[in-house]
Formats: structure tokens, C-alpha cells, sequence
């Protein structure tokens, strides 16, 4: 189960996760994604209320942080000390921007 | 210990999860540790789903033990569908930029790096993939 809550600004555009991100979910955010990120310069993730993260969630953040990469930024916030653990050990601590 | 029999597929997933959620909790398991179990599960169950049976519908069978003194458990996936070694797959490199980092192959990494034990065998026509995690 997951929630995605998307508040865009402008170039802005923020998403907040609530919930599972794992392969049942991460295609719901992939698609809303893909329809999302057109003009955006600057894509904030609010990771507050994630419980969960599997490779199929790194999966797309990987992916938007590549599209992010051409087009902006990209800033990770709030994200529980297990879920930072997940980015420690992938590596992804060193190529997302996490705050 | 116990067992659930699945259909190897996707949407089994959190029916796997469930089963084994219930006993985590059981046994006191701590919030990162179960994270890291559920992770492993996923990881594994999924790999199984996509790629045992690729002509044909299959089944997958998930016991899970717990230790000696319950601070620990132990998890084996056992399918009948090709032979297949993931702990064979080098691991990717995770120093690469995003730019150049290919998109996946971090699943089976991910368990590798969490769990204390992981092993894999191919016997009687069956692969069987074990992992072990105290907490």
C-alpha cells in the first residue's frame, strides 16, 4: 500500500510517499512519474512516512534522479533511519541528495 | 517451523510477507531487523516469480524456522523451476555515478549485505535458497 500526495509549484513539484514502496507499488509511482516530471526543475521527495523500501523502489528513484540529472534537482527529506540505512548500504547515500 | 505453498507470482507477495510478518512479530523481531527480512522476501520471492518458471506456472514453497532461544530465524525458498544460483551474479558496483549506474541489480545485493548467512543448493530438482538473520 502506497500513497503518493503530489504538490506542484510552478517548476516545483513535491511527493510525498506514504507507506510501501516495493514491486507491487513502485510501478503506481513510475507511471505518476512518467506524467509528472515534464517541466520540472526542482522534485522534492518527502520520505517521512515511508515504512519500506525495496529495490524496486530504488529502481525509481534511481531513474528520476537520472532525469532529475539532465533536467534539475532532485532532494531526498525525512527519511527514517532504516530507510537511510537501505540508501547507506545500495550507495544510493552518495548519488541521491539526501537532507 | 512453518510453511506456506505459493502460486510463483507477484501478486503472492504479500500473502508471503504476511505469513512470515505474523511470525516475526511473534518472536519479538525488532522494526529494522524485520525491514531487512521483508526486504530479503521480497527480493527473493520476486526473483522466483519471474524467473523460475518461464513457460509455465509454477509453485513456491517459504518455510520459515525460527532459532534457538527465538533470536533468530531462518528462511528457505524452495522451487521446482530452473536451476539458478543468484549469489553467482557479481555484485554491482556501487560507487558509480547515477549516470552511470545501471537500473537494478540490487536486489539479491540488498539480501547479501543484510542477512548473516544466505546459501544456495540445487538438489533433487530443486532449487533451494536459505537465509539466516539474528536480531
Amino acid at each position: 500500500m502506497l500513497n503518493i500526495t503530489k504538490n506542484a509549484n510552478g517548476n516545483t513539484l513535491k511527493i510525498i510517499l506514504e507507506g510501501r514502496l516495493d514491486t507491487t507499488t513502485a510501478p503506481q509511482l513510475e507511471a505518476q512519474l512518467q506524467d509528472a516530471l515534464g517541466s520540472v526543475t526542482d522534485l522534492k521527495f518527502d520520505l517521512e512516512k515511508l515504512e519500506y523500501i525495496s529495490s524496486a523502489g530504488l529502481r525509481v528513484l534511481l531513474a528520476s534522479q537520472k532525469i532529475m540529472n539532465k533536467q534539475g534537482t532532485m532532494v531526498i527529506s525525512n527519511a527514517s533511519a532504516e530507510v537511510k540505512e537501505i540508501f547507506d548500504v545500495t550507495g544510493f547515500s552518495d548519488i541521491l541528495t539526501i537532507e | 517451523m512453518k510453511q506456506i505453498k505459493v502460486k510463483a507470482d507477484t501478486a503472492e507477495l504479500d500473502n508471503v510477507l504476511s505469513f512470515a510478518d505474523t511470525i516475526l512479530e511473534e518472536l519479538g523481531c525488532s522494526v529494522k531487523a524485520q525491514m531487512q527480512i521483508d526486504i530479503a522476501i521480497e527480493e527473493i520471492f520476486v526473483n522466483i516469480a519471474h524467473y523460475a518458471y518461464p513457460e509455465a506456472e509454477g509453485e513456491a514453497v517459504i518455510y520459515v524456522e525460527p532459532g534457538d532461544g527465538s533470536s533468530s530465524v531462518t528462511i528457505t525458498f524452495e522451487d521446482e523451476g530452473i536451476p539458478y544460483d543468484p549469489l553467482k551474479n557479481e555484485d554491482p558496483d556501487i560507487t558509480l555515478s547515477a549516470d552511470d549506474r545501471p537500473i537494478g541489480g540490487l536486489g539479491i545485493f540488498m539480501v547479501k549485505k543484510s542477512m548473516d548467512e544466505v546459501s544456495y543448493e540445487y538438489k533433487d530438482g530443486k532449487n533451494r535458497l536459505t537465509i539466516k538473520k539474528s536480531f
